[in-house]
């Protein structure tokens, strides 16, 4: 229970700065928006190639977007030393490391939860056909890049080419997830449930989460403490 | 006792090979249904094995230099990196050429194909991440968290022939497939003699780019010491 108030202290103070500062929030959506509009030179917006396409270029969006956010969690804790004080606090690690990959998660959320209606109207799709499917699918992407980035973001703190290495070193390893979650969108915005030949995708996005948040619960006070 | 190894190793790896050599082009026959083109194959699987050994060794000596803290773990876990990454490189390379003959092509995206890749750039970032950190001690806790991670890769890329239908073949070892006569036992034994001249070459390369390490580190040390006086 008290480990429970510890993450939940982390996220909340996280969340509380920024959206009282909204650095990353608003850097990171004019950013999404503009690579949206950036897609519509890339494929003809009204050929039927954009359904088809329409899962890998939302996660491209939120994959490039989400770095920026990313990098801000524990950037954030640089200046006056926040970050000695964070480690120093009576919490345990992996509380840390929960509670920032909740605040991140709902950051990317809510990218996500303004970028998908915009996508829709822009590019003309009704996209709302497998909603809750949907939400679900986005909520396990969205857990596993917060749950990678949180990690890398803690190795690559301290170093000067910060915002360089950090999706220099995340987007290779979150590719099994990007993969699933961009087959299953595509799929869902169709339309059309996760059959039998897609359910190998929904599997892999789930061992995803499961193997990386547990590894980076156990490393992360490694990580930090040393 | 280092140099020992890399000496020994070293000349023993260069005879296996001329040994090895002399089988594949003159001993064994063409295969079947490639022709001559098969004998790469020797150059692709066996130093993928090597690779895959050094990536796991490299992995281990993380674990233990984040229990111990011995720089020892960390120059060995840098050493075999680079090592891993120069013959999966070879992998990749023999691999393209023989699609090329074989395909047509030089390059798929297939699973096998795509997640070699992945692996490589992901154990590539390892190193522009130690590039990247100044701290000795805060660059060998983090590139060993790291190497861990990454370790994923590589069981993802040995399982992904398996786990999806790809335009890479499929296992061919007997112990992989379980049944004997899909390969040629000569043809069998060959593999396993040059991963044997394989293993034994990074055993060499993984010693001596040991001593550059420690060299490395030597001089790094009295150059501070010098900055300490001074």
């Amino acid at each position: 229970m008290n480990y429970l108030r510890q993450v939940a202290a982390i996220a909340g103070k996280d969340l509380r700065s920024e959206l009282r500062t909204k650095e990353a929030l608003n850097a990171s959506l004019s950013f999404a928006v503009v690579i949206l509009l950036l897609f519509s030179f890339v494929v003809d917006p009204d050929s039927e190639m954009l359904e088809q396409m329409s899962g890998g270029l939302l996660w491209m969006v939120f994959a490039f977007s989400g770095t920026l956010i990313l990098n801000r969690g524990f950037a954030r804790e640089i200046p006056n030393d926040c970050l000695d004080a964070l480690i120093a606090s009576p919490i345990p690690g992996s509380a840390l490391f929960l509670g920032k990959a909740i605040a991140n998660f709902a950051l990317i959320a809510i990218i996500e939860a303004i970028c998908f209606p915009v996508f829709g109207i822009l590019y003309n799709l009704n996209w709302t056909q497998q909603l809750p499917v949907l939400l679900g699918v986005s909520a396990l992407a969205t857990w596993s890049m917060a749950t990678l980035g949180t990690m890398f973001g803690a190795l690559t703190v301290n170093m000067q080419l910060r915002e360089l290495m950090l999706p220099m070193l995340i987007y290779p390893m979150l590719i099994p997830a990007l993969m699933a979650a961009m087959q299953l969108t595509t799929l869902l915005i169709a339309g059309q449930p996760i059959d039998a030949e897609h359910a190998i995708w929904l599997r892999v996005l789930i061992a995803f989460d499961i193997i990386f948040t547990s590894l980076a619960a156990v490393l992360v006070e490694t990580v930090l403490v040393g | 006792m280092r140099d020992k190894l890399i000496y020994g190793a070293g000349i023993f790896a260069a005879l296996y090979f001329v040994r090895n050599l002399y089988v594949i082009l003159l001993q064994l026959p063409d295969e079947a249904l490639q022709g001559a083109v098969y004998r790469i194959f020797f150059f692709h699987l066996p130093p993928y094995f090597a690779a895959v050994a050094c990536f796991f060794g490299a992995a281990i000596a993380s674990g233990l230099y984040l229990k111990t803290k011995q720089w020892k773990y960390d120059v060995f876990a840098v050493s075999a990196t680079e090592v891993g990454l120069a013959l999966a490189a070879m992998n990749l390379v023999t691999g393209m050429i023989w699609g090329r003959q074989q395909w047509g092509i030089w390059w798929t995206w297939d699973a096998r194909l795509t997640s070699a890749l992945i692996t490589w750039l992901i154990y590539l970032g390892y190193l522009m991440l130690r590039e990247g950190i100044k701290d000795p001690s805060e660059r060998a806790k983090n590139s060993a968290v790291l190497s861990i991670f990454a370790l994923f890769a590589v069981y993802f890329t040995y399982k992904a022939n398996v786990w999806y239908r790809t335009q890479h073949p499929g296992p061919v070892l007997t112990i992989r497939t379980g049944d004997a006569g899909t390969i040629d036992p000569a043809m069998q034994a060959m593999i396993y003699h040059n991963l044997g001249a394989f293993l034994l070459l990074t055993v060499a390369l993984v010693a001596v780019r040991m001593n550059l390490e420690d060299s490395q580190r030597a001089v790094e040390s009295l150059r501070r010491r010098a900055h300490a006086i001074a």
